[in-house]
């Protein structure tokens, strides 16, 4: 177990090298700079900005000097947004997109697990055709129009929570609901699926032939294998949820972490665009990680190597 | 008093395209520590009418239409689920077909071995532990005390079939269904785990109902045959009598498909045509559009009764074939038999 995780790290490490490399050099060979505006600026001083920046010297000189400003920890100075720098924004709004992500994603599992492993046992009842019909509409209705759906409805005819803004708990109720309704779906037809395909297994009818309750058969015998889709999906979504989404954050005017990733890259902000993409691929590298030594606890066919 | 009495047990499947009749008024006994062979080709109901038994039939579709099965003075087929659970795995315990995917690979095989003593017996864990070992070691799995802890995935075919046997007997059942327990395993491996399932039996006193399709598995392990075909019973009695004075056509088209009973370099002989269509009624001998017997009639509009030919051995006399006739020019018209017995009127040919 141990080998298989340093291997993983190594092979992780390996990607995110890839990574940042690729959106170096992409990020540079886009046309203009950061520092291109709609008014004119004194060539004298543009040459100091860039010199300011490193942008005087070539690109695969910059490449070398940010690669190792950024293994020491230092992501460099917003281009935009003087006086701040990358790691000042990551780290003013990451716990906050971490908050929501987190509290989403809890809903989304509270909901969305139980209410699949209802729907697969007692399915073609109400009992799944109502999980099952109010997820899909989950999956079909867009944050977009679920979130302003629930800031119309509870703050706006029902007056009971404020519509945006950050400032309590209260204000997280709604960005939650949003963000969790969406994934809770997703959750309920995966483990659905997992579910169903194992109550269908020549094992469950060895089980039933032994006398074994129904109960004790989902829980002994089919949740471990039902899970499994769900937790495959969970890497890439936890990844997602926790670096913020940009559209639930814009509605309820969170300032997270998703607002940034659309702003660096609007802006042309070089230094942040490198630094979020680093973020966000850390975070798929860990998650998947993660997942994959569950996947391998939950089922003994899979080995560690 | 037998110990499982099954009288006119009728499954159907009521399912979109019509009701299949899976299984359609059988009727067998079976004594305790006897053999009894069901034998039939796939879809002769077999395996649905062991299913019914413990009522492991997937409801919906299916349903036990009527009949009764009395084991040990109760009515399996009306017994309420909590009655029934102290049954299954209790007094009758089961193996299926394939071993591959009878096991739960998420589930260690001590877990899965001790599961039905845990759940009909007041017993330790290491006590229970202690049966799985020795349950292994009596169904010849070698180093069992630590194989009993390793995954399903660990084992090979016959000795996962090995480990569902054992699993099976460890609460030491009445009676034990074995469906087609050897069809999935190597030819190799099929001899062995039948010997294994009878020296169990001899051991215990269990007795076994044995699904195949394997006629000469039964001549060699069954003290009773039951041969089965369309969901129907078409012939029954002891092993010795089905197997060596058959009376049903079936019956004997079955013996005839034996490889080894044949001469050497002589084409293998196959039953022409298809199994019936039990999704629509059938209101004659099940076997008639196949049958290789020259006719001697039209069938008639009823299903044929069964008649007892010596005590215990009966056949669905159906009537209008020549069934005296000699096997070896009813073989020789056998080809074309089936070609002008398909369009009977009002049937479809399948």
């Amino acid at each position: 177990m141990t080998r298989f995780i340093a291997k993983r790290v190594l092979q992780g490490i390996l990607v995110l090298l890839a990574i940042y490399a690729v959106t170096f050099f992409l990020v540079a060979a886009t046309p203009g700079s950061p520092f291109s505006t709609e008014r004119a600026i004194d060539p004298v001083i543009l040459k100091q900005i860039e010199a300011f920046y490193g942008y005087d010297k070539p690109t695969s000189e910059r490449f070398v000097t940010s690669l190792v400003n950024v293994l020491n920890g230092e992501f460099g100075p917003s281009a935009v947004y003087a006086n701040r720098t990358v790691t000042q924004i990551i780290a003013e709004s990451f716990p906050v997109s971490l908050k929501l992500g987190s509290l989403s994603l809890l809903l989304a599992l509270g909901i969305g697990i139980p209410a699949g492993i209802v729907a697969a046992v007692k399915r073609n009842t109400w009992l799944d055709y109502v999980p099952m019909s109010v997820s899909m509409a989950g999956i079909c209705l867009p944050t977009f129009v679920m979130g302003p759906l629930l800031a119309l409805v509870f703050g706006l005819i029902l007056n009971w929570l404020p519509v945006g803004g950050w400032f309590g708990p209260e204000f997280v109720i709604l960005p939650t609901a949003t963000l969790g309704f969406y994934y809770a779906a997703y959750f309920a037809r995966l483990t659905r699926g997992g579910m169903l395909e194992m109550l269908n297994q020549d094992w469950v009818r060895t089980a039933r032939a032994k006398g074994v309750k129904e109960s004790t058969i989902v829980w002994k015998h089919c949740l471990k294998g039902g899970l499994i889709p769900a937790i495959t999906f969970l890497g890439p979504a936890l990844a997602g949820i926790i670096s913020g989404s940009f559209v639930v954050e814009t509605i309820f005017q969170v300032p997270g972490l998703g607002q940034w990733f659309v702003r660096a890259a609007l802006n042309r902000d070089d230094f942040l665009v490198l630094g979020l993409t680093v973020l966000f691929a850390t975070l798929i590298v860990i998650m998947n990680l993660l997942v994959d030594i569950v996947q391998v606890a939950l089922n003994p066919r899979l080995k560690y190597d | 008093m037998a110990l499982l009495e099954v009288d006119d047990l009728t499954t159907y499947f009521h399912t979109r395209d019509g009701v299949v009749r899976a299984v359609d008024g059988v009727s067998f006994t079976v004594d305790r520590g006897e053999t009894l062979g069901i034998v039939g080709e796939s879809g002769s109901g077999k395996s649905v009418t062991c299913y019914s038994l413990l009522r492991l039939i997937p409801e919906p579709p299916g349903r036990i239409e009527r009949g009764t099965a009395m084991f040990d003075g109760r009515d399996l087929l009306w017994l309420s689920r909590s009655e029934l659970r102290k049954v299954r795995g209790k007094r009758i315990s089961m193996i299926f077909q394939d071993p591959m995917t009878s096991l739960n690979p998420y589930l260690r095989i001590s877990t899965q071995l001790i599961e039905a003593l845990q759940t009909h017996e007041d017993i330790s864990h290491r006590d229970a532990l202690k049966r799985a070992t020795a349950a292994l070691e009596e169904v010849g799995i070698p180093e069992a005390s630590k194989r009993v802890t390793r995954y399903p995935h660990e084992f090979s075919g016959g000795m996962r079939q090995r480990v569902m046997i054992a699993m099976a007997l460890i609460t030491e059942p009445d009676l034990l269904i074995a469906d087609e327990p050897t069809t999935a395993l190597d030819v190799t491996v099929q001899a062995q785990i039948l010997e294994i399932i009878k020296q169990r039996q001899n051991d215990l006193g269990t007795a076994v109902i044995l699904v195949t399709h394997d006629l000469g598995v039964v001549a060699g392990t069954c003290d009773k045959v039951l041969v089965m075909y369309g969901g129907r019973e078409m012939e029954s009695g002891t092993a010795e009598e089905v197997f060596y004075a058959p009376r049903h056509p079936y019956t004997r088209a079955l013996q005839k498909t034996i490889p080894s009973l044949q001469a050497k370099g002589q084409e293998l002989y196959t039953i022409p045509g298809l199994p019936p269509d039990v999704s629509k009624p059938i209101d004659r001998c099940a076997f008639y559009p196949r049958c290789p017997y020259p006719k001697t009639g039209k069938p008639a509009g009823e299903r044929p009764q069964l008649e007892e030919i010596t005590p215990g051995h009966c056949w669905a006399a159906c009537g209008y074939c020549d069934s005296d006739a000699p096997i070896e020019t009813v073989l020789a018209r056998a080809d074309e038999v089936v070609d002008d017995a398909l369009p009977v009127e009002g049937e479809t040919p399948a």
